[in-house]
């Protein structure tokens, strides 16, 4: 610690632009994490890295250090955004290029520090090495830019995710952190700030797609004693986790950007409101901001220029629609996170009727980038509209599940069959969801869109907050559209009725159309049959009429399966059928008379005494009982039970 | 931690502590009790009606104690369409008891939660912080078995 300390004021003069000299110079290479002087072992430890079981990896690292009386430092770093790789280990040995390995359980561990520390490298496991450290080269190891999941990245926001020490300021300062901001208080006036963000273009990155610049303009121009900036971490999209990686890899360059933000709009209070689910990166976002405040970058007066900022905190309790704006700023007041109309907005009247600024973790993370580089620069990558690059979570049926950063304009094809490496299990690629519970579904033929905020408009998606939920052909859309619809109607807050009313009635509607009724009222198949009109309908009123974001894209996923898989819903209401097997109440099942030997354990199985049948004679199954579980397909040997094929009515 | 030192630093604040405190009060004692509840309308001077009003808006508030081990099962987009419903459904089956619900030896609870954020890993369930990866209707009595043994080692 006494070297960091040493430190501290050179860190200090290199954020003020003073040159380094020579030595410092191999100091800050060092801190940048370029060369080394001793072994260095990192290990990605965010949420994922830990699920997937870095923790025990850590352990073992550690206790192999101890056998072999070896000296190494060890270092949690965030995720760089191969997921489906954890734990991902990376080795940098002095004299030698940083070297990455996937899938470093605790097993395996032994093996790879016993060769690596021989100065070999093991023949399996290796991801490929860092070709920008210094060193000599590994033989016979790609670099790591060739890997097909990172070649097409762009990496403004993620620059340092996975690769430096998140919970290390003086290494974030290396690498170039803060200078930007403290260069901004030397030289630039806020409102020429304001107006070097709505060149840029940049757009907010939360789902809207406002400009960034414009919120800020409409924030800064008020005349208030307090103004407050938020920054909306409250990632409650499904399927979403970008924020989350961002703030566990990288929380600096998030505070950096809130204080060149705050500054911009005249705040000197800021509340970072976080979602309870995302405990390690609640403590790192804690640990950043006091390590901001002991180099005088946050607090009272920064860098002795006579301006404060103070950052707090907020924990979310729990509510998708505490990421709507308003609703937002109910729930930091303590009061129920339900939003309000507009105008007016909260940049004129919001937290505690202050003007209020609000933006989201991956914007305000853009903005050290842009003043390090320039507007031009930012809005030279992207497309006309759509500037810079966006983070996306990739899951789902995918083979490469991860965060990856790309340049606006990227095709959606692209994305899932080169960087996510395509659909596992030979299955076909049916929908990509994109936009959570707000957003649309896209079809195979879609995908050449070059993915950016109109484009994918215009497609029926969104891009929302960017979670790609890629699924393959044993997806049943109609019941991911029932999965969002009873998602939203359970988070609709209640205060405006078509929403909270709607949404009930349009879960009903599809409960209706994927699940088998106990009695068949009369008019129970007629309201199926209606359903699909009912449901366009439905749709549009509340889309129309909901007060605010949530209930107003709420039918999106209904709508837009609809649109792209019509005959998927007319399949499940008018054949009773579920072509992808996945509406289980739906399935009826027959017995092969000639397979079948009269065991009766399907009979003593079944829930419903559906099946009949005596000892050593066939069984069979009676329909109006059968509830489509498939106990009796799971236990029967002898495969004589299978699902019925629907004779289709066309 | 008593109930009073855990409402002490808050006496006398204002009424946006109010979500807050209820977390830092659910962080130690796992729940919203009633007590607990009329302790935090007397520290911030609200009516009892109005912070039952707040919490069960919030789906991170409960009211009943959990299990030991509490177990949370993400049902976001990612875990859906990797059968997280399943998961949800074998484990309702093995521990006898519904989302919500706390075994009666107060050993396990389930709770629904939307989305937990490690999609790349999903179907995803967290046990008392500790995440179980890629888990499936078989692994799931694995899971739960080790946590059992855990209590009693010897058997």
């Amino acid at each position: 610690m006494s070297i960091l300390q040493d430190l501290k004021p050179v860190l200090l003069s290199a954020i003020n632009g003073q040159t380094l000299k020579p030595e410092q110079e191999k100091q800050f290479r060092i801190l940048r994490r370029e060369e080394t002087n001793v072994p260095v072992i990192y290990i990605g430890a965010g949420t994922c890295g830990l699920g997937a079981g870095a923790g025990k990896t850590i352990d073992s690292a550690k206790q192999w250090l101890i056998d072999n009386e070896q000296k190494a430092e060890i270092v949690e770093v965030g995720c760089v955004g191969l997921c489906a790789s954890e734990p991902l280990v990376d080795i940098q040995i002095p004299g030698f290029k940083r070297i990455s390995f996937e899938n470093v359980t605790s097993d395996k561990v032994e093996e790879i520090l016993d060769s690596i520390f021989k100065l070999e490298v093991p023949n399996h496991n290796s991801l490929g090495q860092y070709e920008d450290t210094a060193g000599k080269t590994w033989e016979n190891i790609p670099g790591i830019n060739e890997h097909p999941f990172f070649a097409p990245q762009v990496r403004l926001v993620l620059k340092n995710c996975g690769l430096l020490n998140p919970v290390s300021i003086e290494e974030y300062i290396a690498g170039g952190g803060y200078r930007p901001f403290a260069n901004l208080l030397e030289t630039r006036k806020p409102s020429e700030m304001v107006e070097d963000v709505i060149k840029s273009g940049l757009r907010g990155r939360g789902g809207g797609g406002f400009l960034a610049g414009m919120k800020w303009k409409f924030a800064a121009s008020e005349t208030s004693d307090q103004k407050y900036l938020i920054c909306n971490a409250d990632e409650g999209d499904p399927g979403a986790f970008m924020d989350r990686a961002v703030i566990e890899g990288d929380p600096h360059r998030l505070l950096e950007g809130m204080a060149i933000a705050a500054y911009a709009i005249g705040a000197t209070e800021a509340y970072i409101y976080i979602r309870a689910e995302y405990p390690l990166a609640i403590e790192r976002l804690y640990a950043a901001i006091d390590q901001a405040i002991e180099y005088g970058l946050l607090g009272k007066n920064i860098l002795g220029k006579g301006i404060d900022l103070n950052i707090k905190i907020k924990k979310g309790a729990g509510a998708f629609v505490c990421g709507e704006e308003t609703a937002l700023i109910h729930s930091i007041e303590g009061k129920r996170g339900m939003p309000k109309p507009r105008p007016p907005f909260p940049t004129s009247s919001g937290l505690f009727g202050k003007p209020t600024c609000i933006n989201n973790v991956e914007t305000l993370a853009n903005i050290p980038g842009i003043f390090e580089k320039g507007s031009n620069w930012f809005s030279s990558i992207g497309t006309e509209k759509s500037k810079g690059t966006k983070v996306f979570a990739l899951s789902g049926n995918i083979k490469r599940t991860g965060l990856v950063e790309i340049p606006m304009g990227t095709s959606m094809r692209d994305i899932i069959y080169n960087i996510a490496g395509g659909i596992p299990n030979k299955k076909k690629f049916k929908a990509v969801q994109i936009g959570g519970p707000s957003g649309g579904c896209l079809k195979e033929e879609d995908l050449d869109i070059l993915v950016d905020y109109d484009s994918l408009i215009q497609a029926g998606a969104m891009m929302g907050s960017g979670g790609l939920v890629v699924m393959d052909e044993d997806t049943c859309m109609v019941d991911v559209a029932r999965f969002f619809m009873d998602f939203i109607q359970r988070e609709s807050c209640g205060k405006c009725i078509p929403c909270r009313e709607g949404t009930r009635r349009m879960l009903e509607i599809l409960d209706s159309i994927t699940h088998r009724p106990a009695i068949d009222k009369e008019n129970a198949a007629l309201d199926r049959f209606k359903g699909v009109m009912q449901l366009e309908k439905l749709g549009k009123v509340i889309k129309d009429t909901s007060l605010c974001g949530l209930g107003k894209s709420a039918p999106n996923p209904v709508l837009s399966t609809l649109k792209q898989f019509r005959e998927e819903y007319e399949e499940h209401i008018f054949n009773r059928h579920c072509p992808a097997g996945v509406c289980t109440e739906l399935r009826t099942f027959e017995i092969d008379v000639d397979k079948c030997t009269g065991c009766t354990v399907c009979a003593r199985k079944c829930p419903t005494e559906a099946i009949i049948g005596g000892k050593k004679t066939p069984h069979f199954i009676l329909e109006d009982k059968c509830i489509g579980c498939g106990n009796c397909m799971d236990v029967c040997k002898f495969e004589a039970v299978h699902v019925k094929e629907v004779v289709k009515i066309k | 931690m008593e109930l009073k030192e855990i409402v002490n630093p808050y006496k006398g604040k204002g009424k946006e502590n109010l979500i807050p405190l209820l977390q830092d009060i659910q962080e130690n004692l796992g729940y919203l009790s009633r007590e607990s509840v009329s302790m935090a309308s007397e520290t911030l001077d609200m009516p009892t009606s109005k912070i039952y009003g707040v919490a069960t808006f919030y789906n991170q508030f409960r009211f009943e104690p959990t299990g030991k081990f509490h177990i949370q099962v993400c049902r976001g987009t990612a875990c859906h369409v990797l059968g997280s419903a399943t998961v949800l459904k074998t484990l309702e089956k093995e521990l006898k008891i519904k989302a919500g619900q706390t075994t009666r030896d107060a050993l396990f609870s389930i709770e629904v939660v939307a989305c937990i954020g490690a999609c790349g890993l999903a179907p995803v369930i967290n046990i008392n912080g500790t995440f179980h990866a890629k888990v499936t209707e078989s692994s799931i009595g694995e899971i739960i078995e080790g946590y059992r043994q855990s209590l009693n080692p010897e058997e």
